[in-house]
């Protein structure tokens, strides 16, 4: 009865359910973000292929997004799940089982096994030493892969990877057609789920810890073990993307590993806007289509463009593009009020 | 056998010690400052460019390039300081190492466009070359040069910090920034001079190397992780550990690369990684 009263007398804006429930619901923009990542079939036929690139690159950077943007973890190395889900889906497939499906789902479980066993080492230190450890991992992944050749196919890449047609039917065509609605409707369903995930009270508790890393377990939020579960997810859906790579171009690339696609999907989640959710997607698209554009003129120099706008959005977007456009929104809004 | 581990713990011992020189300077900004610099490597390199076009454009000998290559490394740092890194030291680690690497991204591209990408040829003066034999040992030259080189300037750093006034200057302020700036101290300052310092001694260290080392628009990168390395292990601002680091890494890689050369530099990584996880604060961190 008291409890009840109480409730009444917070303010709706207080209570935790409808702060929870608010952020759950969509959002006309969101409905028509993602109704117009549609409109490439229409518009530009001709570059379905770079769509399921641009696609691939959100989703892995989503899932650093958990990381960076939604508990406060830095990571220089989370290609290493990105490649050794790819080397696992791609390996499967050449070895004599192309179905795509349970392909992905063993990739994005090998990550999740190997970001499980990280992740213990991950949750106990912090600050540099963790940057050290996590681009540590990531060269020492990468120089494993290269030393296996016979496995990986070293710096060749890993060729022969044979697919079959998704559910037996629909073959992965030239122009990218298929690619580009399987990677979709993966990306689609792997962030609903992290939207949920983010939204629940779990994802509350991960916010809590980026905040305040002393209030949280005092508190009582078990704050490693939390830590090592959204560490898990993120490597999981980072597999996924990996994966994906490996399916729709039917090659995995030692590249897939190495420190500069770590440092990349860091540069479209900031470029973006971090703990935003669509910050990773935007980044991806602004990323992948500049790294188009700019390389076909003069793929040498594309490296001073990435470095320039690195430089441009630290110091006066801190908080990516979506960031930015929120502080406009808010600033037009007040002066109107 | 013993020659040949003898004259591979010299060798080693000679490249750690170019490690160190390159990588001291990161360990004071990253110590003290408490900035995460990842464009150390970019330093060394403006250090190297300017001491290789001096020497093969404009004809001066070798020693006389190294003071140019620090000065030129440590404005070059100071110019960046003043316009970017200054607005970040209250961000987060995640926002520093971006920013630098952006930098890092950026300065790879120029040198690639100025100089080309392949290495830069490197004439070393005459009584630089050749090796000294002794019995069934011999030494190179250079790497004396190195060695000796290193030691002056670890000598110079410690009675610097710890015996002169602007060494405790340096001291107070990292100990405690507030306290320091109570007592009338001009903490930017100092924090621009050590920041300096630290980038000119990369300079420094980019002008050397390019005889052991190579010089390409790569370098910055390559480079990079050793000097982290040093630092990491190291602990964060101890000279001595960076010494001693610097030393064992020299000789682990020399090591590892000529004994299993088909492992590369897995051994590194794997032993790096491993400290970390052992002591995150490095070996001889003072904390």
């Amino acid at each position: 009865m008291s409890v009840q009263t109480h409730d009444a007398a917070l303010p709706a804006s207080l209570n935790p359910q409808d702060v929870l429930r608010r952020q759950v619901r969509w959002r006309v923009l969101e409905i028509i973000f993602w109704l117009a990542t549609l409109l490439p079939f229409v518009l530009t036929p001709d570059y379905l292929v770079l769509c399921s690139q641009v696609a691939i690159a959100a989703l892995f950077a989503l899932s650093l997004d958990l990381l960076v943007g939604y508990s406060g973890l830095i990571s220089l190395g989370h290609a290493v799940f990105f490649g050794f889900g790819a080397y696992t889906a791609g390996l499967i497939a050449k070895h004599g089982w192309g179905e795509p499906i349970t392909g992905l789902a063993a990739a994005a479980f090998a990550a999740a096994v190997l970001g499980y066993l990280t992740s213990f080492i991950m949750v106990r230190i912090s600050h540099f030493a963790l940057i050290m450890v996590t681009l540590g991992l990531c060269l020492l992944v990468f120089e494993l892969a290269n030393q296996l050749h016979d496995i990986t196919g070293g710096d060749d890449g890993l060729q022969g990877v044979r697919m079959w047609p998704i559910f037996g039917q629909y073959k992965f065509d030239l122009y990218g057609r298929v690619a580009y609605i399987y990677t979709l409707v993966v990306l689609f369903l792997a962030f609903l789920a992290v939207r949920r995930i983010v939204n629940s009270p779990f994802g509350l508790s991960l916010r809590g810890m980026r905040e305040n890393q002393r209030r949280m377990p005092a508190i009582g939020v078990p704050m490693r073990s939390r830590l090592q579960v959204i560490y898990v997810i993120s490597a999981t859906f980072a597999g996924l993307a990996g994966g994906l790579l490996a399916q729709t171009t039917q090659f995995v690339a030692l590249d897939a590993l190495s420190f500069q696609r770590s440092a990349e999907v860091l540069v479209m989640l900031v470029l973006g806007g971090a703990g935003r959710l669509y910050g990773g997607l935007i980044g991806a698209i602004i990323f992948i289509v500049a790294r188009d554009q700019l390389a076909d003129m003069n793929p040498q120099y594309w490296y001073f463009w990435l470095g320039l706008l690195l430089v441009i959005v630290i110091i006066f977007l801190p908080n990516g593009i979506l960031g930015g456009l929120a502080h406009l929104l808010s600033r037009l809004r007040s002066r109107r009020a | 056998m013993i020659p040949r581990i003898v004259s591979l713990l010299f060798d080693g011992f000679a490249y750690g010690m170019l490690l160190f020189v390159l990588s001291v300077g990161l360990s004071v900004t990253l110590g003290m400052m408490n900035f995460v610099n990842l464009a150390h490597g970019a330093f060394a390199m403006v250090g190297g460019y300017v001491a290789i076009t001096l020497m093969n454009k404009a004809g001066w000998p070798f020693f006389a390039t190294l003071p140019i290559a620090f000065l030129a490394a440590a404005a070059f740092s100071v110019v960046l300081e003043r316009l970017l890194y200054r607005r970040l030291y209250r961000a987060t680690d995640l926002d520093q190492s971006l920013l630098t690497i952006g930098i890092v991204f950026m300065s790879i591209a120029v040198a690639a466009y100025v100089f080309g990408t392949n290495q830069q040829p490197v004439q070393l003066p005459e009584y630089l070359r050749g090796r000294i034999v002794l019995g069934d040992f011999n030494f190179g030259v250079y790497r004396l040069f190195l060695i000796a080189a290193a030691l002056v300037i670890t000598v110079l750093m410690v009675i610097g910090l710890d015996y002169t006034r602007f060494g405790a200057q340096v001291r107070a302020c990292v100990d405690n920034q507030r306290m320091a700036r109570g007592l009338g101290l001009n903490v930017d300052n100092v924090f621009m001079l050590t920041f300096a310092l630290g980038s000119g001694l990369a300079g420094l260290g980019g002008a050397l190397a390019i005889e052991p080392m190579g010089l390409d628009p790569n370098f910055a990168f390559k480079y990079l992780v050793y000097m982290l390395i040093v630092v990491a292990v190291g602990g964060l601002a101890s000279i001595r550990g960076a010494f001693l680091t610097a030393g064992l890494l020299g000789v682990i890689d020399i090591f590892s690369k000529y004994y299993v050369p088909e492992v590369g530099s897995f051994i590194l990584y794997l032993v790096m990684v491993g400290l970390l996880i052992w002591r995150p604060a490095g070996l001889f961190a003072r904390r």
